[in-house]
Order: C-alpha cells, then sequence, then structure tokens
C-alpha cells in the first residue's frame, strides 16, 4: 500500500500539531521518506523497514538488488498485513555494504523504468504512424 | 571461474515456464548472479537496453494492449499494480445533501455519486493537489477546499408532472420532468484558476452521461453539492483510473512428434480458431528418415501457427492420442499488457503514468537514504 494512505498519522495524530500535519500532506508528492534500519544490523548484513510501501516496490527492488554480483542475500517481506510496512534484507560480500547495495538497486531500478519509457513512446509512436499511415492509403 | 555459456538450447529451456497437464513448473527466474556457475547474470543497462523490446496490438483512446519482452515479472508486475492502486485520478469524495426526499438514502446516493467516473482537462488533474482528509481524532486537521484541491459539482433535480402528456402514457420519463436522474444532470462550478483548466470540452463532466443516478417522482427532489478530490486506488476503488489492467504471458506450443490425418484435425480443434493450422506432408519430409512423417506424403500434419491466440485449456493434454507429442509452456519474460482506461485519461499515457510513478517513487526513497547515510 502507497504512502498516501498514510498509517503512520493514526498513532501520532494527538500529539503533532494541525498546521504541522497540513503541511506534510499538502508536500505529500515531494515528502522524503524515512527508512528505518532495524536492530542488530552491520555494516554487510542490515534489515531496513520501509514505511508505506508493499509487494509493488519491494520485489521490484528484490530483484534489482539481486542482480548485483556483491550481493550475497536478498530478500523481503511485509511482516503483518494489516499494517503497511515492507521489510527488505540484505547480506553482501566485503567489497560493498548493504547500504550501498540498496542504493545501487534502487539507481538500477530508476534506470530500466526510463528504458522502459523510451521504448515504450517509440513503440506507440511507430505503432500510431504506421495505423494512420493504412487508414490514409 | 572461466566465464561460461549457456547453449541457446538451455537458454530456451529456461525462457520457458512448463505447463503439464495438473501443474506448472520451472517458474521461477534463475537470471541472478551466483545462480549458474560462471554465467555471470550481473545487471547491465546496455544489454536491458538491447533485450527490452515493446510490441504494440492496440492502441485505441480507453483500451491498449501491448506486450514488453524481456523483462522480469517483479517489474512487470509492479507497473500492473501501481496501474491499479496508484495512479492518482479524481472522484467524487464528498457530498453536502441540502434536500434528498427520493427513496434513495442520503449514503447509498453518495456512494453512488463516488462510482461515477469523471473526466476533464488532463492539464488541470495533473495541475490539482491532494486534499487531506480530516480524521476522528482531529477533525481540524484537514485541507481547506480551494481551488487546487477540490472541484465543485452540483446536482440539483426536481421532478414534476408533465403537462399535455396522452392519458394513456404510463412511461414514467415521459409523464414527468427528470423522472430519471442521469450523471448529465450534474453540473460543474468551476472556482480560481480551474476556469483556466477546465473550459468547454475540458470542462469536469462524466464520462459516461447516461449512468442512472436515481428515480424521482413528481415533489421529489435532489440537491446535493459534490467535492471532486484526487486519490488513489488504494484508498478507494473509485480513485482507480483503469477499469482492468492485466498482462498473460505468451503462450508456447511445442509439436514434439508428428501429429498426422484425423488426429491432426481433432488437434486443431483442441485450440481456439488459428493457433493451430493444417498442411500438407511434403515428399521431403516423408522421405527423410526417422521423421515420423515417412510414407505420409500428401497428408495432413498439424502445424503452430499463432500461439498468441491460445488460451491454454490445456485440452490437448487430456487426450491419449496427443500423449508426449506436444508440451505446452509460456514465455517467462513476454508480458501481453491490457490495459483498459475508465475514461479519464488514454490508456497508452496510463502506462507511462505507473512508470513514472515507480520512478518517483525510488527517487524518493534514495533521498530518505541520504539522511540515513549522514
Amino acid at each position: 500500500m502507497p504512502g498516501s494512505v498514510d498509517q503512520e498519522n493514526d498513532q501520532s495524530m494527538m500529539d503533532a500539531g494541525p498546521e504541522q500535519q497540513y503541511e506534510q500532506e499538502d508536500v505529500l508528492e515531494l515528502e522524503d521518506k524515512r527508512i528505518v534500519v532495524l536492530p542488530g544490523a552491520t555494516e554487510t548484513a542490515a534489515s531496513f523497514q520501509f514505511d508505506g510501501e508493499g509487494h509493488t516496490l519491494g520485489n521490484a527492488l528484490r530483484y534489482t538488488i539481486m542482480k548485483n554480483p556483491q550481493v550475497e542475500f536478498c530478500g523481503y517481506t511485509i511482516p503483518h498485513p494489516s499494517e503497511t510496512k515492507m521489510n527488505l534484507r540484505i547480506q553482501t560480500f566485503d567489497t560493498t555494504t548493504a547500504v550501498e547495495a540498496l542504493e545501487k538497486g534502487l539507481d538500477t531500478l530508476m534506470d530500466l523504468c526510463d528504458v522502459v519509457t523510451d521504448k515504450f513512446t517509440v513503440a506507440r509512436d511507430g505503432f500510431n504512424a504506421s495505423k494512420t499511415d493504412r487508414m490514409e492509403s | 571461474m572461466a566465464p561460461l555459456i549457456a547453449s541457446q538450447e538451455e537458454l530456451q529451456r529456461r525462457r520457458i515456464v512448463d505447463i503439464n497437464p495438473e501443474t506448472v513448473s520451472n517458474f521461477a527466474s534463475t537470471d541472478f548472479p551466483g545462480h549458474w556457475p560462471g554465467e555471470s547474470h550481473e545487471w547491465n543497462l546496455g544489454k536491458f537496453r538491447d533485450n527490452f523490446n515493446v510490441e504494440f496490438h492496440r492502441n485505441d483512446q480507453f483500451e491498449a494492449s501491448f506486450s514488453l519482452v524481456g523483462l522480469d515479472a517483479s517489474i512487470a508486475n509492479a507497473f500492473r499494480r501501481i496501474l491499479m492502486a496508484e495512479v492518482p485520478s479524481i472522484a467524487i469524495e464528498f457530498v453536502f445533501v441540502h434536500n434528498n426526499t427520493s427513496v434513495i438514502q442520503d449514503e447509498v446516493l453518495a456512494q453512488r455519486l463516488g462510482l461515477i467516473p469523471l473526466k476533464g482537462s488532463v492539464e488541470g488533474i495533473n495541475w490539482m493537489r491532494w486534499f487531506k482528509k480530516p480524521t476522528e481524532d482531529d477533525p481540524e486537521g484537514g485541507s481547506t477546499p480551494s481551488d487546487f484541491n477540490t472541484i465543485v459539482l452540483r446536482l440539483d433535480v426536481k421532478c414534476e408532472k408533465n403537462t399535455n402528456v396522452d392519458p394513456k402514457e404510463d412511461d414514467p420519463r415521459k409523464l414527468y420532468k427528470h423522472a430519471h436522474v442521469y450523471a448529465k444532470d450534474i453540473t460543474f462550478h468551476p472556482v480560481g484558476r480551474q476556469e483556466q483548466f477546465f473550459v468547454g470540452d475540458d470542462a469536469i463532466q462524466p464520462v459516461n452521461p447516461d449512468i442512472l443516478i436515481a428515480k424521482l417522482r413528481p415533489g421529489q427532489k435532489i440537491d446535493m453539492e459534490l467535492h471532486v478530490i484526487k486519490g488513489i486506488g488504494a484508498d478507494h476503488a473509485k480513485f482507480s483510473p483503469v477499469a482492468t489492467a492485466s498482462y498473460r504471458l505468451l503462450p508456447d506450443i511445442k509439436i514434439l512428434r508428428p501429429i498426422i490425418g484425423e488426429d491432426a484435425r481433432k488437434f486443431v480443434k483442441c485450440f481456439p480458431a488459428g493457433v493451430i493450422g493444417l498442411e500438407q506432408v511434403t515428399r521431403e519430409e516423408a522421405s527423410q528418415k526417422g521423421s515420423g512423417y515417412e510414407g505420409h506424403e500428401g497428408e495432413m500434419k498439424a502445424v503452430v501457427r499463432d500461439a498468441f491466440k491460445d488460451t491454454v485449456s490445456r485440452e490437448c493434454l487430456r487426450h491419449e492420442e496427443f500423449q508426449g507429442k506436444v508440451k505446452l509452456g509460456r514465455v517467462r519474460d513476454h508480458f501481453i499488457f491490457n490495459v483498459e482506461s475508465v475514461g479519464q485519461f488514454d490508456s497508452d499515457v496510463l502506462f507511462l503514468e505507473s512508470v513514472k510513478v515507480l520512478k518517483l517513487k525510488c527517487a524518493r526513497w534514495k533521498r530518505g537514504l541520504v539522511d540515513l547515510v549522514r
């Protein structure tokens, strides 16, 4: 489930002032998210908690991180279905760190999105052009 | 270890998800570093760009079908999930009932109104911001309705008797004015900058003007103000911009041993029209020893024409005579997408939007990561 559902406000609503809440929501599209490192992390092995994410980002990110040969293990879980939290576990070899692997995974996924957008646009424009050609002739 | 290169045959085997009579096997992706000894499988953007391919099958305004080839299921599934639940769109969220004397209850009517798909200037919709809803704990915490987060619609209808009606007439639509309330009776009242965006054909209006909202009898009235906000499908299905967004894997049919004559005709009937065709066994094939065609020159043999059209019903696997002669499968990295828009955006734009949402998500988390390192 995406972040805009904003489940965490359930608990903190009483403490936070109304102005603060308003501002937070208003910039929702640009709001930076906080990644929590779960206890027991070392340099090369860490579990990260993503608040407000689900299988959508979890599985895609797991794939791109696993594509990194310096990563020994990567997996994700949604510990409880009624909490919109996603845990991502990364264990790497000594040549890199877990945080670096995560950053590289995010970069990979963003590069991938650019390629998909480019190729999709080209294919669509080509298809539309050939369709109008056929209609004209 | 010296790099090993898998044979073409092996690569082909890895590309196919096997479909057996009762089960599915070989479904997990194995293209990861460390899975196959001596093979790299490291992420390589150039290689991905070379292998990835998009092919369009149809591109109508509200329905598009296209293939994405060379993608992992985790990525294709992310796009599909985002299309349904995370691409923003607008819908009626708040209904202020000034008067409702119809037989349909306020809350039921409000729920019906919410589900009406709306359209309007795409530019204007993209310009709109989120509206923060007040919660029980913090009733004052919501946004103030403004031109950039709320669109105001009104529904104000009154049912009255028509004069000069044939006394034998029994159709209430002819007997009374506004006996049926349709989506087209909803009026749009722009405020502030909305007047620049939502003009003429780009005004906020129902996609389908003929949706029946309520039925009235003379003397009954509905008068309500409807506030439209931007939201996402994960919050409520009415905000989902797609009617359907789905993919299937390209079917793969392999005829391992010849299927000839009467069997071939039966084989054709096991599949939807156009999937399997019949061809005559040529002299060359018949003269080839061990091909299974010896002495069958001129007879009909089954050939795969277009596996794309197959529904993978597995009917052919139920028949004794085809045992061991056919192998069904699906191509692991060939996703045939079907995206149907509810009418607010063009379907191809919706897909591009989903890719954008995924990228934005990554960018946002990456910024959060910078904090973490610091």
